[in-house]
């Protein structure tokens, strides 16, 4: 009785420090988890997640700090791929879902300031100084950086309207179990 | 607005196929060789089957108002009624109350609500409840009786049968031997089966002695389901015929029992028994049309199916000769269930415009 | 002739005596035409006309923009009241860009292209171009635009035309009766389209339910040997493209390939009329032959209606409902859609306007799978719908699309069979839709990404290019550079 009890602690023990061990000596450094998760993220550097930039979310991801539903422009496509390199599940059906917008530029505010062209990262707004500006809706990601610094409020963030190429059929209702 | 619920995609045509449907025909289809064994047996067996039944239903009705489903529309597919009669078919008929409703609690709760309910369970249910109790209850679960027909001179009459069901008082001299159990007794008292097979067809020092004709007809000692191969033959073929299933279950179970058996009868036919007696005796009929072909647990592909009756063949088989129990089958099933699902897995049809593998097909000669 | 067998299939109840026997009749000229900009598959058409003008019947109001899209055409003369949005016949309901006339009653033609005189000695460009001119897509459903079909012959060679009258789906037989009253031109358009191929071959395929059809076809294709007629066994989805080339030609099309790789088109029997009459008389399509059936029908027809002629239009022509109908579809009761209002237009692609009973219907709740394998047996495309729904139900779309998901029809025959009644083909339609839309998202988000790094690039050169130009006349300046 005691032998078996004493042998099996033992090994217990002797096991167990070998894991704690290897653990430390084999311990991965964390930064390509972070550089993986980056290059998932748009890389906009928006700020909409309420990080400074994409690379501060992905350290706050690579921690476990932030939701993996962080990134209003990347939508569920950039959730659920960082769900699935963090291996979590998120209820993405639950969540409501983020509408997707563009930004509009009012053409009688705008004074050509410019200023939403500095700001645009992805080179979406077209207009020089003193001249009215126009957004390119496609290329436009719907960070809204550009309606922040408007000094006229000129720009609005208008919802991407539902095509008929882009409908799909909603999930069944689920019958009350499978 | 006329039609304005928009919501569901088609098609908006559909088959007469239901669940329900399906269940109270395979039900149909056991009543012959029921309602025949059950006359054969007497009231003992009768009341056996209700409690079995009875038991099935209450159980799954009250795991059912657990899991806050809907009661009523979930007992009314008639998948627990099915699962009571087939485990009641496999049960000694004069079993005590008590094995029907122990076997209810191992055929429902824990083998198929556990797992999530119809449709989700691993393992037949039916079958899973017959092992835990023949395990349990070897004794119980091996006294098998020579038969009794109702209105006999032999028969017990009501008041005997509720003694017997529920007090436990099965008279002396009524137990008899199956022709399995038999032959495998003799055997390992070293008497060579083609012997002890005619020993048994010429009923040596047993109470009731059948011959082959009895064997094949059922009026044999056994289990309800054990007893009529002919009767369970026709509600097979009525299920075949219903195209509630199909032939590659059944087919291959009986195929390869009888080829495995013919074989080793031809080597050695004092050590093993030959295919035509495996094939008529014992529940093989009863497994090869009505438990190895359950839908849930067994493949979904034809191919698949093939390979699942074979497999169940040949364990039968190899239970029943090698094993310490005469039958086989339920084992056999139950083995070949928990391959089911990896059956499934490589027995994918192939998609259309693409290789076994998934990959498209390759173009022949065209620039 | 020889056929080839296809996995699978089913026999559902075919209910095509309801309407079959009905000659084909005219709709009375509505009090208004809907018709959309974007009625096919591809970009929409481009509009050409606005409020207030004048249009005559065949002229062109919406002309095709981009590779892949089709014109438009007045299908009566009249004034253009309204360009508006309008709810599309189509489940979503979404509004979309719609020319709305006023028929002046008099159906005055516009002065029509000539008619090819001899299309056999024509280049096959000609007719191409005539037939994209007449704004023909593919009438069976798919709306796939037909003169980009025709063109396949420059690319590949084609050796098979096969005319598609299989008509596999239960209600509809405006195909039957196309083939019936129209089979010579159905053989004319027939022979056109495959010259314009380069197809030495062309076969027609019916089902064998189509008796006077299969006649009616056999007479008018006899004068030429190079036109078979096959009487397909009826299963369906015998009317899948790649399955009645496989049943036809012995040919399996590859996954992701076309028809067109293995020497065969494929085109429906209306679209062959259409291509006729483009072509001899010089008319565009603006009319089509839509079955009205169902239990719930007062008095199925087979109508040819103006292209924008609102289905209520239809249905009054055939008297009403003679019960409330469950449902009301588009198209065929396995592969149809329910119609968001009855006020939607008849477009190219309507094949039938079904008012379904809920007998006819026999939908009931969802119950619990029971492996029975009936959905894996009857796929046509062999897959395991089974396993598909479990996976998507779980919301493992990329797991439903290893097992095959994007190599499913959506023929609904799996949904047809189940005794549980799972939706399965709901399921399937929902995940390839959801796993597009996630595309669309990566698509977008990877095209950001590159804007980007792109954007970030020129700002470092821009701010090295100054630091650069500031250093030589003053060294502290350097520091004020913004980074």
């Amino acid at each position: 009785m005691l032998t078996a009890v004493g042998s099996l602690t033992a090994m217990g023990v002797a096991l167990g420090g070998m894991l704690g061990v290897a653990a430390r000596l084999l311990a991965v450094e964390e930064d390509p988890l972070e550089l993986e998760l980056q290059a998932m993220l748009p890389g906009s550097q928006c700020g909409q997640c309420g990080f400074v930039g994409c690379a501060q979310a992905a350290v706050a991801l690579a921690k476990g700090e932030a939701s993996v539903t962080l990134c209003p422009p990347g939508g569920k496509a950039v959730a659920e791929q960082l769900a699935k390199r963090l291996g979590v599940t998120v209820d993405l059906g639950d969540q409501a879902p983020r509408v997707p917008v563009y930004a509009v530029i009012d053409e009688e505010l705008c004074i050509g300031c410019t200023r939403c062209v500095k700001e645009c990262s992805v080179d979406g707004i077209v207009g020089a100084s003193k001249l009215m500006h126009t957004i390119v809706a496609e290329v436009c990601h719907g960070c809204s950086k550009c309606a922040q610094v408007c000094p006229t409020d000129a720009i609005r963030m208008v919802e991407i309207p539902l095509t008929l190429a882009a409908w799909h059929w909603p999930k069944p209702a689920s019958p009350h179990t499978h | 607005m006329i039609g304005a619920e928009t919501t569901k995609s088609g098609p908006f045509a559909h088959s007469t196929n239901t669940v329900r449907q399906t269940m109270f025909t395979v039900i149909l289809a056991l009543s012959p060789a029921t309602l025949f064994n059950l006359y054969l047996f007497g009231w003992p067996s009768i009341l056996l089957f209700g409690v079995t039944i009875g038991a099935c239903v209450v159980t799954e009705a009250i795991c059912l108002a657990l899991a806050g489903r809907p009661v009523t529309h979930t007992l009314s597919d008639g998948s627990a009624v099915l699962t009571g009669w087939l485990l009641a078919m496999t049960l000694p008929p004069w079993a005590p109350w008590w094995i029907g409703v122990l076997g209810a609690v191992f055929a429902i709760p824990l083998a198929k609500q556990a797992f999530g309910g119809l449709g989700q369970n691993l393992f037949n249910p039916a079958m899973v409840a017959r092992v835990a109790l023949l395990v349990s209850f070897p004794v119980v679960m091996t006294a098998w009786i020579a038969p009794h027909p109702l209105f006999s001179a032999s028969a017990p009459g009501l008041a005997d049968s509720i003694a017997i069901t529920f007090g436990g008082q099965v008279p002396d001299g009524v137990t008899a031997a199956t022709a399995l159990g038999y032959v495998k007794t003799e055997l390992s008292r070293g008497i060579p089966v083609f012997q002890s097979l005619v020993e048994y067809g010429r009923g040596s020092n047993l109470t009731y002695t059948p011959d082959l004709m009895d064997l094949a007809t059922g009026y044999k000692p056994g289990s309800l389901g054990e007893t009529s191969a002919i009767l369970i033959l026709i509600g097979g073929l009525f299920l075949m015929r219903r195209r509630i299933i199909t032939w590659h279950i059944p087919v291959t179970v009986l195929g390869t029992l009888f080829l495995m058996g013919t074989l080793f009868n031809l080597l050695d036919p004092g050590r093993f028994a030959p295919g035509l007696f495996h094939v008529i005796s014992g529940a093989t009929f009863l497994g090869a049309f009505f438990i190895a072909t359950d839908y849930v647990t067994s493949p979904v592909s034809e191919k698949g199916q093939l390979i699942f009756g074979i497999g169940v063949g040949l364990l039968t088989w190899v239970i029943r000769t090698f094993a310490g129990y005469p039958e086989g089958m339920a084992f056999a099933v139950l083995l070949m269930n928990s391959l089911t699902p990896i059956i499934d897995q490589y027995t994918r049809p192939r998609l259309f415009g693409r290789t076994r593998k998934g990959e498209p097909l390759p173009l022949k000669g065209k620039a | 002739m020889k056929l080839f067998p296809i996995r699978g299939g089913i026999h559902p109840e075919y209910r095509k005596e309801l309407s079959g026997e009905r000659a084909i009749e005219a709709l009375p000229l509505p009090s208004r035409l809907y018709i959309p900009l974007q009625q096919h598959i591809g970009a929409p058409a481009e509009i050409l006309v606005s409020e207030g003008d004048l249009v005559k019947k065949g002229q062109v109001i919406a002309r095709r923009q981009g590779q892949i899209s089709a014109h438009h055409h007045a299908s009566t003369s009249g004034r253009v009241v309204e360009v508006t949005e309008i709810p599309a016949p189509h489940p979503s309901g979404l509004p979309q860009p719609t020319i709305v006339i006023e028929p002046d009653g008099r159906d005055e033609w516009v002065t029509l292209p000539e008619p090819i005189a001899d299309p056999f000695a024509a280049a096959p460009e000609v007719i191409e171009e005539r037939v994209a001119e007449s704004g023909i897509v593919g009438m069976g459903g798919a709306t796939f635009p037909s003169a980009v079909k025709l063109n396949l012959g420059i690319r590949h060679r084609i050796d098979t035309l096969l005319i598609n009258g299989a008509e596999c789906e239960p209600y509809l037989t405006c195909d039957d009766r196309l083939m019936r009253e129209h089979a010579e031109a159905i053989i004319d358009g027939a022979r056109i389209m495959a010259h314009t191929l380069g197809a030495p071959r062309i076969v027609v395929g019916i089902e064998e339910n189509k008796p006077q059809a299969l006649a009616a076809i056999t007479v008018a294709a006899s004068d030429f040997p190079n036109i078979d007629v096959a009487a397909l066994p009826v299963k369906y989805p015998m009317g899948s493209e790649r399955h009645l080339t496989l049943a036809i030609t012995g040919l399996e099309t590859p996954a992701r390939k076309l028809t067109a790789d293995l020497g065969v088109v494929v085109h429906n029997v209306a679209t062959a009329r259409a291509v006729h009459q483009a072509v001899r008389l010089g008319r565009p399509l603006i009319a089509r032959v839509v079955t009205v059936s169902g239990g719930a029908m007062r008095e199925p027809k087979n109508i040819e209606a103006p292209i924008g002629a609102r289905v209520s239009d239809l249905i009054d022509f055939c008297g009403g409902f003679s019960q409330r109908p469950e449902r009301i579809i588009q198209g065929g009761p396995m592969m149809g859609t329910p119609l968001p209002n009855l006020d939607v237009p008849v477009v190219k692609g309507t094949s039938g306007i079904l008012a379904l009973t809920a007998a006819e219907i026999n939908e009931r709740p969802a119950d619990p799978c029971i492996r029975c394998g009936a959905c894996v047996n009857i796929c046509a495309c062999g897959l395991t719908p089974v396993e598909l729904a479990a996976h998507i139900r779980h919301d493992d779309l990329e797991g439903a699309a290893k097992l095959g998901l994007a190599d499913c029809v959506s023929c609904g025959s799996c949904s047809w069979v189940c005794p549980s009644h799972i939706p399965l083909v709901h399921y399937f339609n929902y995940a390839k839709g959801a796993l597009n839309a996630r595309d669309r998202e990566q698509r977008k988000t990877e095209r950001t990404k590159t804007l980007v790094e792109a954007n970030a690039a020129r700002q470092e050169r821009i701010a090295a290019q100054r630091a650069a130009a500031r250093k030589p006349k003053a060294a502290p300046a350097a520091n004020e550079v913004p980074s």
